[in-house]
């Protein structure tokens, strides 16, 4: 049983402190923004709840919602199983298992714009390694910058390359956390591969599991800089993301009302889902 | 039995094949780049590793990535400690509330903060400063330090520390000689997140400085805008970082597995 302290408050308050300035400042700068109208030299004028209308109704924020949703469920679907059964592949123990986990760790440890840029050059037509298999190997027609459907196959493949050894880091801890005992349990039951996994080895793993795709899930809905090196949101609007579009109404075009009122509802929807994960997970556990 | 090796090893082949072209692409002059596909270097050159060995614009944006990575670490660590250990240790009024409010602060999404936080900063004249980037990035890393510190001290059984203050220990030699060597491994982990997360993200890094602590991801997409496409330049200041990361990967790798099977939702 915990103690039951008060106490325990002093021990918290330097996190409250650090992560409420870092909080709670801007995003009350961002309310403020937001029901105000800006022209230049620093006038701002009362504008209201106008802007939550504009953009609640707006068809440019509803598609790049629609976009944001398709890719981050795209991303969950793929990574997920995926990441699950490469750690289940894994050797268990020797030399194998750390060669794997320094491997596979890599794309982690890339700074986003390099992930970015690595994958523009990797997949350009005439010189990159991908774009060249593609075109005059393969003989597929492949460019990014033309087709729509090419972008999008090439950001959610980056991705992929560039997550799911995240998952499988987790799935893998959870894997490695099961005693040899159940497994000669279930041998001397003669249960089937299937079996093992169904009862004994993803039960282990739903706890890791669930941060994973808590995780992935806030990390993709947040995405910037890699898709925005890679494509620039382009060929027209065909991957614009929700933090993209938001930077380009924040930053291109100074908008700065719009852009808080949209950052809000951005918030406010990447808030509900997760805590929607969150009470899911929370509620199978007690 | 022959599957179970050959998924591995094609995921890492797969996960090799584009850092294999941005390495060769970085043994290549610009020239012999643009001047047609080949699949290894033909004229193998250093030159581009020395120019920015040797050019203080480029390596000072890694020793600035370095220095504000390595302090953002340090202050999540010293933060984080106490509060997981009260998170692990003690009921208290809004804990919970508390735990899930920390977790929000990673969903925030870092576009929406960057503008509000070049003028927080600005404000308290933290602005171009290693210490504000290492500031702005405590945002996403102490609410992780916290979730993987606790799950470790929950794991300590709770009878260490009582033994520990019937021997008359102090709480905090008890915190520093006993508690602490017996969450090393956690510690490490943490450390290794938030170095992590601290080298890998450009938006707040770039919004929060200009010229004195510039990051190298910045200064490589600046190069890229002024010099035109100087490819086998920005080829290998990709290259370069990922030798960091590589290095703190390769003494954690024990520990990052496990880090997250303890930590709680």
């Amino acid at each position: 049983m915990k103690k039951h302290s008060q106490r325990a408050w002093l021990f918290v308050l330097p996190v409250v402190l650090l992560v409420a300035f870092n909080a709670l400042i801007p995003l009350m700068t961002v309310i403020n923004y937001s029901v105000q109208e800006t022209f230049g030299n620093n006038q701002f004028f009362w504008a209201g709840l106008r802007w939550f209308e504009e953009i609640l109704q707006s068809e440019r924020f509803h598609a790049a919602l629609a976009r944001q949703f398709l890719f981050t469920f795209t991303i969950l679907i793929i990574e997920v199983p995926l990441g699950v059964i490469i750690a289940l592949s894994m050797p268990r123990r020797g030399l194998g298992v750390s060669v794997c986990l320094v491997l596979m760790a890599l794309p982690l440890l890339i700074p986003w714009n390099v992930v970015g840029a690595m994958w523009n050059i990797f997949t350009l037509p005439k010189i990159g390694l991908l774009g060249w298999v593609m075109n005059n190997l393969l003989g597929i027609s492949y460019n990014m910058t033309v087709s729509p459907v090419a972008a999008w196959i090439t950001v959610i493949i980056m991705d992929v390359w560039h997550w799911t050894s995240l998952v499988v880091l987790l799935a893998f801890a959870g894997l490695i956390s099961i005693p040899d005992a159940y497994y000669q349990a279930a041998r001397i039951d003669g249960a089937s591969n299937w079996a093992v996994f169904r009862y004994i080895q993803l039960p282990k793993m739903k706890r890791v599991l669930t941060i994973a795709v808590l995780l992935r899930f806030m990390d993709s809905f947040n995405i910037y800089t890699e898709p925005f090196v890679l494509t620039g949101g382009g060929p027209g609007n065909s991957t614009t993301l929700l933090s993209i579009d938001l930077v380009k109404v924040a930053l291109g075009q100074f908008d700065l009302g719009p852009a808080a009122a949209m950052s809000l509802i951005y918030f406010v929807i990447t808030l509900a889902v997760s805590w929607m994960f969150y009470t899911l997970m929370t509620r199978n556990e007690s | 039995m022959k599957l179970r090796t050959l998924i591995p090893v094609i995921y890492i082949l797969f996960l090799l094949l584009p850092i294999y072209w941005l390495v060769a692409m970085s043994f290549k002059t610009t020239n012999e780049i643009l001047g047609g596909f080949s699949l290894f270097p033909q004229r193998f050159t250093l030159e581009n590793y020395q120019t920015i060995l040797t050019d203080p614009t480029w390596y000072w944006g890694y020793i600035n990535s370095i220095i504000y990575a390595s302090l953002n670490t340090v202050i999540s660590l010293l933060a984080a400690l106490p509060a997981a250990y009260a998170f692990s240790r003690y009921r208290f009024l809004g804990d919970k509330h508390l735990f899930f409010w920390l977790l929000t602060n990673r969903m925030a999404p870092v576009a929406v903060f960057a503008l509000p936080f070049f003028q927080l900063y600005s404000a308290v004249g933290l602005f171009d400063t290693h210490l504000a980037v290492a500031l702005a990035h405590c945002l996403f890393n102490i609410p992780l330090a916290v979730w993987i510190l606790e799950g470790f001290m929950s794991s300590v059984p709770k009878e260490l520390d009582e033994t520990a203050y019937v021997d008359g220990y102090s709480f905090p030699r008890f915190f520093v000689t006993i508690f602490f060597p017996s969450i090393k491994s956690g510690i490490g982990v943490a450390a290794f997140f938030c170095f992590m997360f601290s080298w890998v993200e450009l938006l707040l890094a770039k919004t929060l400085t200009a010229v004195a602590a510039k990051p190298i991801a910045a200064t490589m997409t600046r190069t890229a805008s002024s010099a035109g496409y100087e490819l086998g330049l920005l080829a290998a200041a990709g290259v370069l970082t990922i030798v960091p990361g590589a290095i703190v990967i390769y003494f954690v790798r024990n520990y990052i597995a496990k880090g997250f099977a303890l930590g709680r939702v």
